[in-house]
């Protein structure tokens, strides 16, 4: 009887071993003349698990985790491929609480299937939201996709349904659509796990995004420092144009839609919209002065919708299960779900899909479980570098665009980053503003040199020269950042500045009342 | 290791001319990835294919940080030194890696084994801290971890 045992190609279970894992099962499955398909899924995003090996039994996958190559004789000698006991078992894997936990939606599929298989993607509700798309015509899909409320998931949250309309009501014959997948946040990675691990949903996503403003051509533009997503990528075009999905009529229809992958050049700033676009037209990636809107005049001029990775894998969601099945989640005007990505330093990190409401202190404490280090959790960064650093006196801030906007903070992308308390808090504010310089496209002047006079500044405060002078003069800064930067590279890098120093002021050696305005 | 070939004119512009079509950005992409970096006679032959000026070229080829100007080793080591990777001592490792290595960011061992880069988030965050060794990444690195890559490197 053949047996099937799972191990993901993911780039960060590659990172911990996963291959040496796979070719380790692999050999022991030979020598014992087993028959054993080892199928390289994506990842199931419990990443303190991995590499995480999976075995199909009668009752479903039974998952062991972490596993190294060592430990390969001993799965073999316990039997792991009847779910036999073992030390590092962690029993059925639809069981494990911080899986069941969730509501997957745009990860549903995710660590489940064969990434660059079509017949696995098919068999598990795959193209569905295509076929009902091709049913529906341009208007329909953009009136559904505008009342599941689905906001941008790259950070801004603008309404999907309003910029595809948009663009839609744009003249002209050529128009693009666009695919962010410049995911340089750290502590984000959900784009390039769902690359990697669902990349045909991706492909789904733009063809419907095609087929709502009437575009032929999709652009995916991936950063350089994800080959694994790119490859994956890249691949999965090629299958989908073989089975039709995409080049001319696809799927028999009369729509013809095709995407190319282009890599990044490890800049920052090309994850901003309009620097974004440059870039894919060869130049340097600085940011260009809005309006006029990407959905107007785009990529060489032609009207363009630019979205990031969840929102089409979402968007070919709501397609497929209905606008009203998704709007029914969420909190506010967060509606959904939202696949947040916990990193840094946590006890269990990973992607953990929700729908909006639940608390940064839930997520913190309960589900990643506090500090990897065991120390006690004194801030933790939400979204990206651009985000504000979030004390435990606001842990009870629920998960939600406009609460989160409410405390000076953003969700972004969705990542969340934990620090423990051996953290300087001048120090991280001092790296927001020199992260900034580093990445600056220079076009604008208070993000250019803003940044600069930052970190000086910083440095004075640090070495107590004139510290509440030079922080009232940082305030100000900030506050000309904030203002007259064009993009959001300039105008967020005070989020995190200002949260250290308004939270954490004895970091900055001032008192706590030198600070509250 | 990455197989990356020695500069050479004739192969630059047979390079140049396959993807000239495609724009400037990927002429350069792929010049850099053949030869590890953009030498200055790269600039001017870009220039010259494309009918730009040296001047746009060079815009283009000194704003992304993936495009060197020097040749690098034999192998690069990208390690991570954004926010996650702060949380789980990637500040420690990094100051380890140059001690060991004895050079710089964006430096070269002067055996040409190992060109040593900055990067900015790999998205191993969970996994933290992390490096990419030419393309294969590398995390939950520790102290043994990243001497036993490194001395695996300069094999």
């Amino acid at each position: 009887m053949k047996r099937r045992v799972f191990v993901s190609r993911d780039a960060c279970a590659i990172a911990v071993g996963a291959n040496r894992v796979a070719a380790a099962i692999g050999e022991a499955a030979s020598r014992a003349a087993l028959d054993v398909e080892i199928v390289r899924t994506g990842s199931r995003g419990l990443y303190w698990l991995e590499p995480l090996v999976e075995v199909a039994t009668r009752a479903g996958r039974v998952a062991y985790g972490p596993i190294a190559p060592g430990d390969v004789p001993g799965l073999f000698a316990c039997g792991f491929l009847d779910g036999g006991r073992h030390l590092r078992a962690v029993g059925p894997t639809d069981s494990i609480p911080w899986l069941k936990r969730q509501t997957r939606l745009t990860f549903a599929r995710c660590g489940i299937t064969d990434p660059l298989s079509l017949d696995d993607y098919r068999a598990h509700a795959g193209t569905k939201g295509l076929s009902r798309a091709l049913t529906l015509g341009s208007e329909e899909i953009v009136k559904e996709v505008a009342r599941s409320g689905l906001r941008g998931r790259g950070g801004a949250g603008f309404p999907t349904g309003i910029k595809w309309n948009t663009a839609a009501e744009a003249g002209g014959d050529i128009k693009y659509v666009v695919c962010n997948a410049d995911e340089g946040d750290s502590g984000t990675f959900a784009d390039r796990m769902l690359m990697e691990g669902d990349p045909f949903l991706l492909i789904e996503g733009m063809t419907i995004a095609g087929l709502a403003i009437g575009a032929t051509k999709g652009v995916i533009y991936c950063r350089s420092e994800y080959p694994h997503a790119i490859a994956t990528m890249k691949a999965a075009i090629a299958r989908a144009g073989d089975a039709n999905l995409l080049g001319a009529r696809i799927a028999g229809s009369q729509y013809n839609f095709d995407i190319e992958v282009v890599s990044g050049a490890g800049s920052y700033v090309c994850g901003e919209e309009t620097a974004l676009l440059e870039s894919v037209e060869g130049k340097r990636g600085q940011v260009r002065a809005k309006p006029p809107l990407p959905a107007h005049a785009g990529l060489f001029g032609k009207p363009t919708v630019v979205n990031n990775v969840l929102t089409f894998a979402a968007a070919a969601w709501v397609l497929a299960e209905g606008a009203d099945e998704y709007r029914a989640l969420g909190y506010g005007r967060s509606r959904g779900t939202m696949p947040i990505q916990l990193a840094g330093n946590l006890k269990y990190p990973g992607l953990f899909e929700t729908p909006f409401g639940v608390t940064l202190g839930e997520l913190i404490d309960d589900v990643a479980g506090g500090t990897a280090s065991g120390r006690a959790v004194r801030a933790v960064q939400a979204g990206g570098p651009l985000g504000a650093y979030f004390p435990r006196a606001l842990f009870d801030t629920p998960y939600d665009y406009e609460a989160f906007t409410a405390k000076d903070g953003l969700i972004g992308h969705g990542g969340l980053v934990g620090f423990d308390d051996t953290v300087d808090m001048a120090r991280q504010a001092r790296f927001a503003m020199e992260f900034c310089a580093l990445e600056s496209c220079g076009k604008c002047t208070p993000c250019r040199l803003g940044s600069v006079r930052g970190m000086e500044v910083i440095d004075r405060i640090v070495q107590g020269e004139n510290r509440a002078a030079n922080a009232t003069l940082l305030k100000e800064l900030c506050e000309t950042l904030k203002f007259g930067s064009l993009c959001a590279l300039g105008g967020f890098t005070p989020y995190p500045v200002m949260s250290a120093l308004n939270h954490f002021p004895e970091d900055f050696g001032l008192a706590r009342e030198a600070v509250e305005v | 290791m990455t197989r990356r070939s020695e500069w050479s004119e004739d192969d630059a512009k047979r390079i140049i001319a396959a993807h000239a079509r495609e724009g400037l950005f990927v002429v350069l992409t792929a010049l850099n990835d053949a030869f590890g970096y953009l030498p200055k006679d790269a600039i001017g032959l870009v220039a010259r294919a494309l009918n730009l000026s040296r001047a746009e070229v060079h815009g283009v080829a000194t704003f992304y940080h993936d495009f060197r100007e020097n040749a690098p080793g034999r192998h690069v080591l990208k390690l991570c030194g954004a926010e996650a990777c702060q949380s789980m001592g990637a500040e420690t490792l990094a100051a380890q890696v140059t001690r060991e290595l004895g050079i710089g960011f964006g430096e070269t061992t002067p055996d040409e084994a190992i060109t040593l880069e900055r990067v900015y988030c790999l998205g191993l965050c969970a996994c933290a801290p992390a490096a990419l060794l030419d393309e294969t990444p590398h995390a939950r690195l520790d102290s043994n971890a990243i001497s036993a890559l490194i001395a695996g490197a300069r094999e």
